[in-house]
């Protein structure tokens, strides 16, 4: 029963993982930048939650409601003005650029809220529970992996059913032509980067409701959505998914073993899929 | 009958005053004064008091660090941003060597090297999958790999870290005679020995580096560099040039990463393995100096000394101006300092760039930089 139990608790650790890497999946999947920034924005957008929630006094979920508009601004305005200038042949300048911008963000956070470890309290949800059967998991748990299957459904609806995820598409396809089209190129990556700002807020609620957070906590937690990305193979959500999933119980089979080889565990996971794999299990991509 | 083929020559008759050279008049007056150079730094130990020696040791090591960077991301197209696993592990070799196989300092230091580079070897097999980009985040997935791994190692003090034993340091190889011949203390002889070795490891890297750009590999790499599909069409073996490079400056920056904890004497893995100090540093010193060029790095620690030297102690404020910094330099000088000087000016202290002497035609100065 209890290798059960910590079946399910790293599947639904793998739904969190999936929210760190859709936004990840999301950017590169349109203009194939990869963001070194993204674990800090994450840990950017909690912040976010926290100064709201504490601010106002709001619940967290009204306060992340409040804070993705907030970050779809932040990202329109990063893809606008900085990042879409670092676009091009070359790879060197985003990198480089994104690199920087992590260095920035993570201390920039750390003069504003100092090294100190904080959470975002939940209330009763932290510790609310439901049982199948024998085995408990945590509603926290569920909410966050309804969230993350929530968030791909609706990521492709909006990619293959509406003229804003046909501009996505034509612009991930062929930048010149798309703007032959009436496309501006530009606008259509500072919405994408927008969007996957306000997926990040939803990660980031998450991420301060279930486990401390301290402003360096971002370099891992874009590792984990790079892990998951590649575990399930470039440019297919679902995937992703599945790359959560897989990234989740390694991590928690790991743990149960011995509490030190959690992140190890997770890596090596990644590693064997790489070695077995190199395209990732459901690839779409081309490149 | 005749084919027409007959008055083909097979070969270009080119007038024998043509040549190709890379030598220009300003590197052959650096030549000299850089010799002059390395000469003055050597005799620093004797000149100057021992905090400047560290510095000068420090300056060096970050140099040859970020010469080998420099290599990787300039010139190979790598990007890495996981170098810190080769210094880690050139460090926890040296450590590893001394404290339990009980071998001297200094012979461990090649050695430590030779690990870096036997464990470059499968990193670059898995890194090597991952395309552009995302290379970058795979080799610093491998680099936290290691620095799990090495936090595992109980003999060597797992999560906190060790010290190297003080008999040790003490007794290291040359050492005594550097106390019979100039009378030093044996702290000062230590210091001055590890200086010495970060003196030649940076002289060497820069000799190494540019005579591999100024070697066949060299304009092999460059032409990679430009277009990897018309570089393969004409033979380059661009994977297997890459996978070399990798490899040697595995091993290079392994032993770099021994020195700079021989002269610490103190290790622990989240040091050994540290993002900060052993790669955003040394990219900031790249960019700012100028990637792509062997100018740029030493340039860009001397940059990053003067700024370490004024402003560290602003912690975090100074670390979020640097990254600024940075990014300032990629988006509006992207070839950096040393870019901007040498566009006003057209100098070229380490010219790899062929030019045709003698020709008919003019020279010009058009076509890219180095190739």
């Amino acid at each position: 029963m209890s290798f059960i139990d910590t079946l399910l608790q790293g599947v639904l650790l793998g739904g969190l993982y999936a929210l760190f890497a859709a936004g990840l999946s999301l950017v590169f999947g349109i203009m194939r930048l990869v963001n070194l920034t993204h674990g800090d924005l994450i840990v950017l957008a909690a912040f976010l939650i926290l100064l709201i929630v504490s601010t106002f006094g709001l619940d967290p979920f009204l306060a992340a409601v409040i804070a993705a508009p907030l970050m779809f601004g932040i990202g329109w305005l990063l893809q606008y003005h900085l990042l879409n200038r670092t676009l091009g042949k070359d790879i060197l300048p985003p990198l480089l650029v994104t690199f920087g911008l992590s260095i920035v963000i993570q201390n920039g956070l750390l003069e504003g809220f100092t090294a100190d470890s904080r959470r975002i309290s939940a209330g009763a949800l932290e510790t609310a529970s439901v049982n199948f059967g024998g085995i408990n998991a945590g509603v926290m748990p569920l909410v966050t992996f309804a969230s993350a299957v929530l968030v791909i459904v609706a990521l492709n609806q909006l990619i293959y059913r509406t003229a804003l995820g046909r501009a996505f598409r034509a612009t991930s396809d062929d930048v010149v032509t798309a703007s032959l089209m009436g496309i501006r190129p530009n606008s259509i990556f500072a919405i994408a980067t927008g969007l996957a700002m306000m997926i990040v807020t939803v990660a980031a609620l998450y991420l301060g409701t279930r486990a401390n957070f301290d402003p360096t906590a971002g370099p891992t937690r874009l590792i984990y959505a790079f892990e998951a990305v590649i575990i399930g193979g470039l440019g297919s959500l679902w995937g992703t998914l599945a790359g959560g999933i897989i990234l989740g119980v390694a991590q928690t089979v790991g743990a149960a073993i011995n509490p030190e080889w959690q992140i190890l565990a997770g890596h090596i996971a990644f590693l064997l899929v790489l070695l077995l794999r190199p395209r990732g299990l459901f690839p779409r991509a081309v490149d | 009958m005749t084919t027409g083929f007959d008055t083909m020559t097979t070969e270009i008759e080119a007038p024998a005053d043509w040549r190709v050279e890379t030598r220009t008049k300003l590197s052959g007056i650096f030549a000299v004064v850089s010799l002059v150079a390395v000469v003055a730094l050597a005799a620093a130990p004797f000149l100057v008091s021992r905090g400047v020696v560290q510095d000068l040791f420090f300056i060096l090591t970050m140099l040859a660090l970020a010469q080998n960077w420099n290599l990787l991301a300039g010139y190979a197209g790598l990007i890495s941003v996981g170098q810190q696993l080769f210094v880690g592990c050139g460090a926890y070799a040296l450590f590893g060597l001394v404290i339990l196989a009980g071998l001297d300092p200094i012979l461990a230091i090649p050695l430590a090297g030779l690990f870096a580079m036997i464990v470059a070897a499968p990193t670059a097999f898995f890194a090597f999958r991952l395309y552009g980009p995302y290379f970058a985040i795979g080799t610093w997935v491998i680099a936290e790999v290691g620095r799990l791994l090495f936090a595992q190692w109980k003999m060597l003090g797992g999560g906190t870290g060790t010290s190297l034993p003080r008999e040790a340091t003490k007794e290291m190889l040359g050492l005594s005679l550097l106390q019979d011949w100039f009378g030093m203390r044996s702290s000062a002889a230590a210091d001055a020995l590890a200086y010495w070795l970060a003196l030649a490891l940076a002289a060497l890297t820069i000799g190494f580096v540019y005579k591999l750009l100024r070697s066949k590999q060299g304009l092999g790499l460059a032409a990679v560099r430009d277009n990897e599909t018309a570089a393969r069409a004409l033979g380059v073996d661009a994977r297997r040039l890459k996978t070399a490079i990798y490899l040697l400056t595995a091993f290079l920056t392994g032993i770099v990463g021994a020195l700079i904890y021989l002269q610490k004497a103190r290790i622990s893995p989240d040091a050994a393995f540290s993002l900060t100090d052993w790669t955003a540093y040394v990219v900031f010193i790249v960019v700012i100096g100028g990637i792509g060029t062997i100018e740029g790095p030493i340039l860009g620690v001397i940059v990053f000394f003067l700024l370490q030297n004024a402003f560290s102690s602003y912690g975090s404020w100074y670390l979020l101006a640097l990254g600024a910094l940075a990014i300032v330099t990629m988006l509006f000088a992207p070839r950096g300092l040393w870019g901007l000087i040498s566009d006003r000016t057209g100098w070229e202290l380490f010219p790899v760039r062929r030019l045709l002497k003698g020709g008919p035609h003019r020279q010009d100065d058009k076509g890219g930089p180095h190739g």
